[in-house]
């Protein structure tokens, strides 16, 4: 499973960080995602689909 | 149902006037919403407040979409935005947009200015702080009503507890303090145009010198490190925009988040067996935000946009210059994601992506901290008071009026413990 970030479209509003805050994180100076972890685990394949879903301009997917 | 779903033929489509009437419990989501996603899920509608006329989305998919497609704008000076409050006609061009009303790339430049200061880091370093305030609330709560006197917890809970985060988020000085809680608290509780007027000027002209201080000497409060991070970019807002963008912020969210805690106050104390839910699972603390956020959602119709070129929705054809109004509570209602959506039900997982805070690029850029203070508020409260219950019934409780105001709330909310 590969996390795939489109960062144009990313406002920052970091629902995907509230989701699963071991795999995304936010930059200090635009508040935009960062990937901490860009293959994530299938333990992880619930939280990272939830977050494709609550990330508010679909700027992530998945990757398999 | 009514005579409108039975009716066979093809017929001239019916223009409501809009906010729809909504008899019975304030709670209950319009059945009108109901009837229209099922039947009629982009209809046509007449705002009472102006008479524009516009297209009505009910159904989950299609505010989502309709919210994410970069042809609808958000400029309100487009003749057909669905204009839901009083704005004076002749200032619309003139003043400068809010974050609210901008498209990209200026609302880019603008969101991505102000979002560090909101990040889920962010917000994590300010809960001890709003745990504090908020254990001090309580703690005067419980002063207030030790005798059975009912205490108001919109004006010792609700109003508080945001004024103060605010405050301190933007350390305003102590002998500014007055002034600034006074504006707040007119952003919540209106008044008279002439008293708003002036304190709108003072404010602003208190945010310009905190920007022009703050520019020179900072501290780490959020209008020095806004100031600081626009500096180091090389100033892509000038001082009016960054002063902008932080009313912008406190008017969005002070008001919402008053009434926010209120109605989830009311909520809670309407389903005791949920609030139990509540005390006895602490790990619920974060999901029930998320549905009673869903269930309230107080900000029912205030998304609007306006199309830029034809598009179709669910169905329809919206045509250039139309404008489209999202009712967010319909969305967040919708049986096709949300099973038994009228229920309250603090375990239900969907409820993390409902509605309530909007989609799209304009999705509510304080909901890591609005979320944060909900939680903090609901947590405490029925855990420190577990014998909190509503002073008046339902029916009595004086809700601020749905037909003036974009998001519900209460004027006061009564308890005993």
């Amino acid at each position: 499973m590969q996390v795939i970030v489109d960062m144009a479209k990313c406002v920052g509003a970091g629902a995907c960080v509230l989701t699963a805050p071991d795999v995304f994180d936010q930059n200090e100076d635009d508040g935009k995602v960062i990937v901490m972890i860009s293959s994530p685990d299938e333990a992880r394949r619930a939280e990272v689909v939830e977050s494709c879903n609550v990330c508010p301009t679909m700027a992530l997917s998945i990757q398999d | 149902m009514t005579e409108i779903i039975n009716c066979p033929v093809a017929h001239e489509r019916e223009v409501r006037q809009f906010p729809f009437d909504r008899p019975g419990c304030p709670m209950e989501p319009s059945g009108t919403y109901a009837e229209l996603r099922s039947t009629e899920p982009v209809s046509k509608i007449s705002l009472r407040l102006n008479g524009r006329e516009a297209w009505l989305l009910t159904r989950f998919e299609d505010i989502r979409e309709m919210l994410s497609d970069p042809r609808f704008s958000a400029d309100m000076t487009n003749p057909g935005y669905p204009l839901q409050f009083e704005f004076p006609m002749e200032l619309i061009g003139k003043v400068k947009p809010a974050l609210l009303h901008m498209d990209p790339p200026e609302h880019t430049k603008n969101r991505m200015m102000l979002m560090p200061e909101l990040t889920v880091k962010k917000v994590a370093s300010l809960t001890p702080r709003t745990e504090e305030v908020v254990d001090e609330c309580i703690d005067n709560i419980l002063e207030l009503g030790k005798d059975g006197t009912p205490v108001d917890l919109v004006e010792h809970l609700a109003m508080p507890v945001p004024a103060i985060g605010m405050a301190e988020m933007m350390d305003i000085a102590h002998e500014e303090k007055e002034l600034f809680t006074r504006w707040v608290t007119l952003l919540v509780t209106q008044g008279d145009g002439e008293e708003h007027a002036d304190l709108n000027m003072r404010v602003e002209m208190l945010l310009y010198k905190l920007i022009a201080e703050r520019s020179v000497n900072p501290g780490d409060d959020l209008i020095s490190t806004l100031t600081q991070r626009n500096i180091k970019a090389g100033k892509p807002l000038d001082d009016s925009e960054v002063s902008a963008l932080v009313r912008a912020m406190i008017a969005a969210g002070h008001e919402s988040t008053v009434n926010g805690i209120a109605i989830g106050c009311m909520v809670l104390l309407n389903h005791p067996e949920q609030a139990q839910l509540l005390r006895d699972k602490p790990e619920l603390s974060g999901p029930a935000v998320d549905e009673i956020l869903r269930y309230s959602s107080i900000s029912d119709h205030g998304t609007v946009r306006v199309a830029t070129e034809d598009v179709v929705i669910g169905g329809q054809l919206i045509k250039a210059g139309e404008g489209v109004v999202c009712s967010l509570s319909a969305g967040n209602h919708d049986p096709a994601v949300y099973d038994n959506p009228n229920t309250l039900d603090l375990t239900r997982k969907e409820a993390r992506h409902s509605l309530a805070f909007g989609y799209g690029r304009h999705m509510c850029a304080g909901q890591t901290l609005v979320r944060m203070q909900l939680q903090t508020v609901f947590t405490k409260l029925f855990t420190r008071i577990p014998t909190i219950k509503q002073a008046v019934p339902l029916e009595e409780l004086p809700f601020k009026s749905f037909y003036q105001a974009l998001i519900d709330g209460l004027h006061a909310l009564p308890v005993t413990f």
